[in-house]
């Protein structure tokens, strides 16, 4: 029977030679990737309780990123207990305060194809980029997998996705997401597995696809997918790690998918969600003009070196409006020094941007940067859930990079293509 | 709860689609302990829940029902306050399985939004039929699988861990 990536990564981890889509299985965990708000202090009293450790330590990431840095005792409290947890696990691969775990993971190589990998976090799918099933789980189904190293799945069926045309002026790979958030539903992905493939995406950076499987949560996809390729295998070397064999963790040919969809984005403008959806997405046209109070560049989503160097192209040589703030959390450390390095960050700072540590920040209403009542934000992050960044009463527009920074200079939500040429 | 998967009389509390992760468990108090957080479950769509929701009573809702974040205390918040199963037509992926791990019967059923806030209504999820008790209504639902069923019998995923390393079992007893 010809299977899809994702079915042979899950055989695979299975231990079996085939799966077929709605059977459940139990697979064979090869990394479990935990964060500092529901790893250690989660998972910690259910493996008390059922006096073990941590089954594998060489097979468990540890980050902290969405408290940090502490900002009253609750918070450091919880870091301390996350630094204790790693001490006390004698885990290897604990970065402290280093960015986002989504980012972090492939940035330390530890992600390749055919990698079977769950994390504590809905945004998992971010590693599905990588060409490995990786997929979200709460913290007590986290506390399973640390416990026995397993964990069950039912096998998913593919929606395929194909991305063609070249990406105009001001449009990214979030733009791209918004689109199809707006076209399928924030329920199209049916938690089954959204897989891209095309000429868009083998030409993209392996950040941009990062983006695309990153937002595969938004389309309620249990993970999204693109099969490794000669730019997989270059960005995992680069991280000091072996890719492995790309050749082997492909779709066969004629291996069967639920439904396919093309996006030509050659057409594509920069798209700008409204509140309270990533599914109320529409291009910028129909919002601009809206008054913002705060534009935040940040979080898993839209905060990576490459979504920096969008914000910079339209901030050089321009101010953030009088009235307005611009917060800028940088994916990662590595993110931030390599920014600083290319003069990127001179070029934020300059234009009045209020750096901010790498971390998810403002994004979940965890950190630094939550809203007013009534205020109004534009991000580059994934959700505008009611509520979701601070006051119930505030409202979140999303956007890619260059948008959110147009609209930092202009006050309001504005094209970035004006800015950008 | 007579048997796994079966509930007698259950007074329904009814929600639209798309109720997510943030409106069940706000992220402003995901610091705060369990209690503290429940306390804002719903709050922005609907503030008389937590004061009058009781033991017992169940949601039915629309469709991708706690699409969002992988914070179980979407589901926890829910179950703290007693409530003892979920029904919506699709639910957001990683809050059916918290759902399940943390005892609360989730249960996919299509007719779910026809069902009025109120009412009371009976479930059997082993064969996946729910009676509106009031309009004497009988709709489908889907039956859960089996090693779900076995996890919610056992209380959620942490009981069913414990049975499973206090029987030196290597394998998941459902499942395997």
């Amino acid at each position: 029977m010809p299977q899809t990536l994702a079915q042979k990564i899950i055989a695979h981890a299975a231990g079996v030679e085939t799966v077929a889509p709605g059977e459940i299985v139990t697979c064979n965990v090869d990394l479990a990737m935990i964060h500092d708000s529901g790893g250690p202090r989660r998972v910690q009293p259910i493996l008390e309780k059922l006096g073990v450790d941590v089954w594998d330590p060489n097979k468990v990431v540890l980050i902290s990123d969405h408290y940090v840095p502490a900002v009253d005792a609750e918070s450091a409290r919880i870091l301390d207990l996350t630094r204790k947890f790693a001490a006390a696990q004698n885990l290897p691969n604990f970065y402290d305060m280093q960015g986002i775990c989504h980012i972090v993971l492939p940035e330390r190589g530890h992600l390749k194809p055919g990698m079977f990998v769950v994390g504590g976090d809905s945004h998992s799918p971010t590693g599905g980029a990588f060409g490995c099933f990786m997929f979200g789980i709460g913290a007590t189904d986290m506390a399973g997998v640390l416990a026995t190293g397993e964990t069950w799945v039912r096998v998913p069926e593919t929606i395929r996705i194909e991305v063609t045309g070249g990406l105009p002026l001001g449009v990214s790979a979030k733009d791209i997401m918004l689109a199809l958030c707006a076209r399928l539903g924030m329920d199209g992905g049916d938690y089954e597995v959204v897989e891209y493939i095309g000429d868009t995406i083998d030409a993209l950076s392996m950040a941009e696809r990062m983006t695309l499987c990153n937002m595969a949560a938004e389309l309620g996809a249990q993970t999204g997918l693109i099969a490794g390729d000669e730019t997989t295998a270059a960005f995992i070397r680069n991280a000091g790690a072996d890719p492995g064999d790309i050749t082997r963790w492909q779709n066969d040919a004629d291996a069967s998918v639920r439904e396919s969809h093309v996006i030509d984005v050659a057409a594509l403008g920069p798209q700008i969600a409204a509140p309270h959806s990533p599914a109320n997405s529409g291009p910028v046209a129909d919002t601009a003009g809206t008054k913002i109070d705060q534009a935040y560049i940040g979080a898993c989503t839209g905060a990576k070196l490459v979504d920096l160097h969008m914000a910079a192209k339209v901030l050089k040589g321009r101010a953030v409006a009088s009235g307005v703030r611009l917060l800028i959390a940088p994916a990662s450390q590595k993110d931030m020094t390599a920014a600083a390095a290319d003069g990127t960050l001179a070029t934020l700072t300059e234009a009045g941007a209020i750096m901010m540590p790498s971390g998810c920040g403002a994004c979940a209403g965890y950190g630094a940067g939550v809203l007013a009542d009534n205020e109004v934000c534009i991000a580059s992050t994934a959700r505008n859930f009611k509520g979701r960044m601070g006051a119930t009463t505030s409202d979140v527009y999303l956007g890619n990079p260059y948008s959110v920074a147009a609209a930092a200079v202009a006050g309001e939500i504005h094209d970035p293509r004006e800015f950008l040429s | 709860m007579t048997a796994p998967g079966i509930l007698a009389w259950a007074k329904v509390w009814a929600y639209g689609a798309e109720v997510d992760t943030d409106v069940l468990a706000p992220g402003l108090y995901m610091k705060s302990p369990l209690e503290e957080m429940a306390r804002h479950c719903l709050e922005t769509v609907d503030p008389d829940f937590v004061p009058n929701v009781r033991p017992g009573d169940i949601i039915c809702a629309g469709r991708n029902f706690g699409m969002g974040s992988s914070r179980e205390q979407a589901a926890q918040s829910l179950v703290f306050h007693g409530v003892a199963a979920v029904l919506a037509p699709s639910f957001g992926g990683i809050f059916y399985r918290n759902a399940i791990n943390h005892g609360l019967m989730a249960l996919v059923c299509a007719d779910a939004p026809l069902i009025s806030a109120g009412h009371h209504v009976s479930i059997d999820a082993v064969n996946g039929v729910v009676r509106d008790l009031d309009s004497d209504t009988e709709y489908a639902c889907n039956p859960m699988p089996p090693h779900l069923l076995a996890m919610l019998a056992n209380g959620g995923l942490v009981p069913h861990l414990e049975k499973r390393f206090s029987q030196k079992d290597t394998a998941w007893p459902s499942i395997r």
